[in-house]
């Protein structure tokens, strides 16, 4: 399981929770199993989403493995100028 | 061989400053720039734009300019892709960016485009551009961020608004973003002192001296070719295919040399409406913009008002912040709000913060992104309250910061924990730096501020290939905006041990290189470097394997050594060194040309912190400020090429300054932009700063094989508040609104008595 | 309507060109002559990227027209080198880094050969306000103001 951080702009779309609980190995399938698991994130995963993982930012990568134990946060996507 | 370690130390080249190898162009004036470009039988274009800041088109009469014998071509919104839909509401971006190139059914801001003609002169063109008749209705507008919130403000666009904006807020609020961590309300209950306060930035123009400018060629066979300068030419050529109904790989986009972009030529505004102009008119055709058009229809940043609440211990601790901002992006969402809201607090380690931002839309051009787009009005909001609570309590502001900074492990205030970072480093330079030390005359005060970004990696691919005579190519797609073919150099260099001036490194074009992400997000030095760096490595494999077939050992035996294969140790055989360019002399005849390639979307660029040190001067008389002193302290994680890491501290502090002290759009009341001249937009002159004096500190990224963070962009995000607070300590009055022009600052004198 | 006939020397060299009376020199040279080195920043003076020498006499070539280079004598960027060798200000330009995307480059160049050629000697205070007119967005003239002072001091040395 991996635990998810959420910023707080999302707690409307998920009950309430701001870190919840999905099945993934990678960042694709988290957000997979995220929108499996609150529908309602579809709209800002499509937006543009980053995932930290151990505070190292994956701007867009699907395919980032998640160790066991992992700290991961949800970002909006970050660009740049 | 173990090729992918971290090498952080013992550079032969990295580190140098060789002369750049555009140099000799560039002082010439061989250079060949955006509207430098010339092609047979070329037309020239010129478009139409709206007078009005918000107005419903009715009536497009284009006959009278067709009817000049030398107009070629006119097009309005008819002429664009039906694949793109003209519908009301959201639909991507590739709609919001097709809406802003040509207007639809309304006029979103002055200056928007409604027309376009191509002549077989330019002066043709332009005179064919007032014979074309638009009928508008002109409907109410809203400029200013705060009225555009009120429940009274027109309308932009019904339905932009998206999922995160709660009910009840005005339309033109179109996103918001909302993070943070603890409990804000109990920290400013611990806290000695809370400071709450206002702050207000106006938009600025990223203001490169090249107006924006393409040749562009497309034919009825839907090939097409475009010249243009820009920061990343594989965004134009997917962008231009989508809005123009053509295949991405038939559209071919070179890259010229680039005047300047700072985040502003990171999306399209005249090729689509070029290459539309072509396609009709079936001849190549050339359009510039002048440089009111660039103020008017391109991408200034956003301008900000924003509420911050700080609370501080007696002993400088701070126990809770928070902060709400206020991104006006123009009459498209965009506004870059949540960077704004994520990098306002990163400096520090926060038991309890939250921070909230709004998007909204007004009748202006649609924002683009400059230089670290949000972070600059973040940080001048926080760090003056920071300094205020430190004046107030009587406490120093580089000890306060150091108290309270970031490190590495410290949970950010955009909530993950932070890897390894030199914020740390840069406040230790700062208290060591003379500058701090140095006495201030009267009328002169002393500011600091930190400032943070994220900086970016991206979509990057790089190919090298070896010649015969052991000189290297390098194909980068990553358009050089200040110098970055140099670096790739040095670090295509570091790695093959062959001289600098015998590596030559292009901007291939979109038709021989794989995609490549803009350069944007201080991410050339980082990714494209990362990829020159591994696509060196790949190419060192295979001269190894060369030299391991030569000398009949296995390939693990040879390792590669100051530009020559060599056996790796004593059991591997007694070889002597083969030089890189005796391999390459045969290699036709020894398996085939050696090339390296390689292609990723690297993800671990690095944040990065910087501290500034300004003293300025307020003349009472006049209000008239002057920077005396600058000093930017900035961590590079290592510097590749340290003149234009320097170049880029200085070029960042210069806009700084400018943004702090003199630039702003200034709106009438008729809702048109008043100084769409450089006279009137006044961006610093040599004559109005200072020396700007650097310290590169290096604390090595470990997302980078030599340790590279981004450099371009974390240099604009301290300026604005280290000028504010050297200002008002200065003037004896807290600057809460950007410019601090000279009238500003003569009101808040006579408001203080 | 009808193009007039211009006679003039650039770089040394005698030229002629059609132009229209609304085209400015700027205009001509870059799309005339194909001496692309001056730039078009903003068309109105303000920021010095088409500087050119008119008589010896520093100017903004989008504000002189076409038709008023008639007998004159116009230097601009592509001239400034002797034949394979480069002025020294340019060398010093490539040595300091002082320049970024190289937009502004050609004006200041032609700009400060001119102040040079005055003022051997200046000041920085001097530097900084006859080079007021030619605006750069990537440096913050550090490395351009250091470039010119120094090269002025080779100058005076070399003598």
């Amino acid at each position: 399981m991996v635990e998810v951080h959420l910023w707080s702009g999302l707690r409307a779309l998920t009950g309430g929770l701001e870190v919840v609980e999905v099945e993934a190995t990678d960042t694709g399938e988290m957000l997979h199993a995220l929108v499996r698991a609150y529908p309602q994130l579809q709209a800002p995963i499509d937006a543009g989403v980053s995932v930290t993982i151990n505070g190292r930012v994956i701007a867009s990568g699907l395919t980032e493995p998640i160790p066991d134990g992992a700290e991961v946060y949800l970002m909006q996507r970050i660009r740049g100028g | 061989m173990a090729l992918d370690d971290l090498k952080t130390k013992d550079f032969a080249f990295v580190g140098t400053r060789p002369n750049r190898p555009d140099g000799l162009d560039k002082v010439t004036g061989r250079a060949k720039f955006g509207a430098d470009a010339h092609a047979p039988g070329m037309l020239h274009g010129a478009i139409l734009r709206s007078p009005h800041a918000h107005a419903r088109i009715l009536r497009i009469d284009t006959s009278r300019a067709e009817a000049l014998k030398d107009v070629k071509a006119v097009v309005t919104r008819a002429d664009f892709s039906d694949q793109v839909p003209f519908a009301p509401g959201l639909e991507g971006e590739f709609w919001n960016v097709l809406e802003n190139v040509m207007a639809g059914d309304k006029a979103l801001y002055d200056g928007h485009a409604v027309a376009a003609v191509a002549a077989t002169s330019a002066l043709a063109a332009r005179d064919a551009l007032k014979l074309i008749e638009v009928e508008y209705e002109v409907l109410p507008h809203v400029t200013d961020v705060d009225k555009a919130m009120q429940a009274d403000a027109p309308v932009i666009r019904e339905g932009a608004t998206d999922y995160s904006v709660p009910e009840g807020m005005h339309p033109n609020v179109v996103r918001m973003h909302e993070s943070g961590h603890g409990d804000v309300a109990a920290g400013f209950a611990e806290a000695d002192l809370v400071i709450e306060d206002h702050f207000t930035t106006e938009a600025t123009h990223q203001g490169y001296i090249e107006p924006h400018a393409c040749l562009a060629t497309l034919g009825m066979d839907g090939k097409g070719e475009l010249w243009c300068c820009t920061q990343g030419h594989w965004i134009v050529q997917k962008t231009c295919a989508a809005l123009l109904g053509i295949e991405t790989a038939n559209l071919r986009v070179t890259a010229s040399e680039i005047g300047g972009g700072f985040g502003g030529k990171t999306t399209v505004f005249i090729e689509p409406v070029a290459l539309a102009l072509s396609r009709k008119a079936n001849k190549p055709v050339k359009l510039v913009m002048s440089r009111s058009e660039v103020f008017r229809a391109t991408g200034p940043t956003a301008s900000a008002s924003m509420d911050i609440k700080i609370g501080m211990k007696k002993d400088g601790t701070i126990t809770a912040a928070e902060g709400i901002f206020r991104l006006q992006g123009g009459a498209f969402p965009g506004g870059p709000a949540e960077y704004t809201a994520m990098c306002a607090f990163a400096p520090y380690n926060l038991t309890n913060v939250r921070q909230v931002g709004y998007d909204v839309m007004t009748n202006r051009p649609k924002q683009a992104a400059y230089r670290a787009p949000g972070s600059p009005m973040a940080a001048f909001a926080v760090e003056s309250v920071i300094d205020e609570l430190c004046n107030q309590l009587g406490l120093d502001p580089i000890e306060v910061r150091l108290k309270n900074a970031s490190r590495e492990g410290t949970k950010a205030s955009y909530g993950p924990r932070f890897q390894r970072i030199g914020l740390v480093e840069t406040l230790e330079a700062a208290k060591a730096h003379p500058h701090l030390s140095a006495p201030l005359k009267p009328g002169q005060g002393r500011g600091i501020s930190c400032g943070f970004w994220f900086n970016h990696g991206g979509e990057t691919s790089v190919s090298l290939a070896l010649s015969e005579d052991g000189s290297a190519q390098v194909m980068v797609g990553t358009p050089d905006i200040g110098g970055s073919r140099a670096s790739m150099a040095l670090m295509a260099a570091e790695v093959l041990g062959i001289p600098y001036d015998n590596i030559r490194v292009t901007i291939a074009d979109t038709a021989t290189l794989g995609y490549n992400d803009v350069s944007h997000g201080s991410r050339v030095t980082y990714a494209s470097g990362l990829a020159t760096i591994k696509a060196a490595r790949h190419a060192v494999e295979k001269l190894c394997e060369r030299a391991a077939k030569k000398w009949g050992i296995p390939v693990d035996a040879v390792k590669w050594e100051n530009g020559c294969a060599v056996p790796s140790g004593p059991n591997a055989g007694d070889f002597d060194p083969l030089p890189l360019a005796d391999i390459t002399a045969d290699m036709g005849r020894t398996g085939g040309p050696i090339s390296g390639h390689f292609e990723a979307t690297p993800e671990g660029a690095g944040v990065s912190f910087a501290t500034h040190i300004v003293d300025a001067e307020v003349d009472p008389e006049t209000g008239k400020t002057r920077v005396v002193r600058y000093t930017v302290i900035q961590d590079a994680g290592k510097a590749i090429h340290p003149t234009y890491v320097e170049g880029q501290f200085q070029g960042g502090a210069a806009q700084g300054i400018g943004w702090a002290l003199n630039e702003e759009y200034i709106y009438g009341e008729d809702g048109r932009l008043q100084n769409s001249v450089f006279l009137d937009y006044r961006i610093p002159v040599a004559s109005d700063l200072p020396m700007i004096d650097t310290v590169i500190v290096e604390v090595p990224n470990p997302g980078h094989p030599f340790g590279v963070r981004g450099v371009g962009e974390t240099s604009i995000c301290p300026p604005l508040a280290a000028i504010a607070n050297a200002v008002s300590a200065a003037a004896g009055v807290r600057m809460r609104n950007l410019p601090m022009s000279p009238p500003r600052i003569l009101s808040a004198l006579k408001a203080h008595g | 309507m009808s193009k007039i006939h211009v006679s003039t020397t650039v770089n040394g060299d005698a030229v002629e060109y059609l132009c229209d009376p609304r085209e400015t020199l700027l205009d001509c040279l870059r799309d005339k002559l194909s001496l692309t080195g001056a730039k078009e920043g903003c068309g109105t003076g303000d920021c010095g990227a088409c500087s050119v020498t008119l008589d010896g006499r520093l100017v903004c070539s989008c504000l002189v027209l076409g038709v008023e280079a008639e007998g004159k004598e116009i230097g601009t960027v592509e001239g400034i080198a002797d034949g394979d060798v480069l002025h020294p200000l340019q060398q010093k330009f490539i040595d300091y880094a002082a320049l970024q995307c190289g937009i502004c480059t050609p004006g200041i160049l032609v700009a400060a050969k001119a102040l040079l050629e005055q003022n051997p000697d200046p000041t920085e205070e001097e530097v900084r306000f006859w080079l007021a007119g030619n605006l750069c967005r990537c440096t913050g003239y550090d490395k351009i103001i250091r470039a010119v002072m120094d090269t002025a001091r080779d100058m005076r040395e070399a003598v």
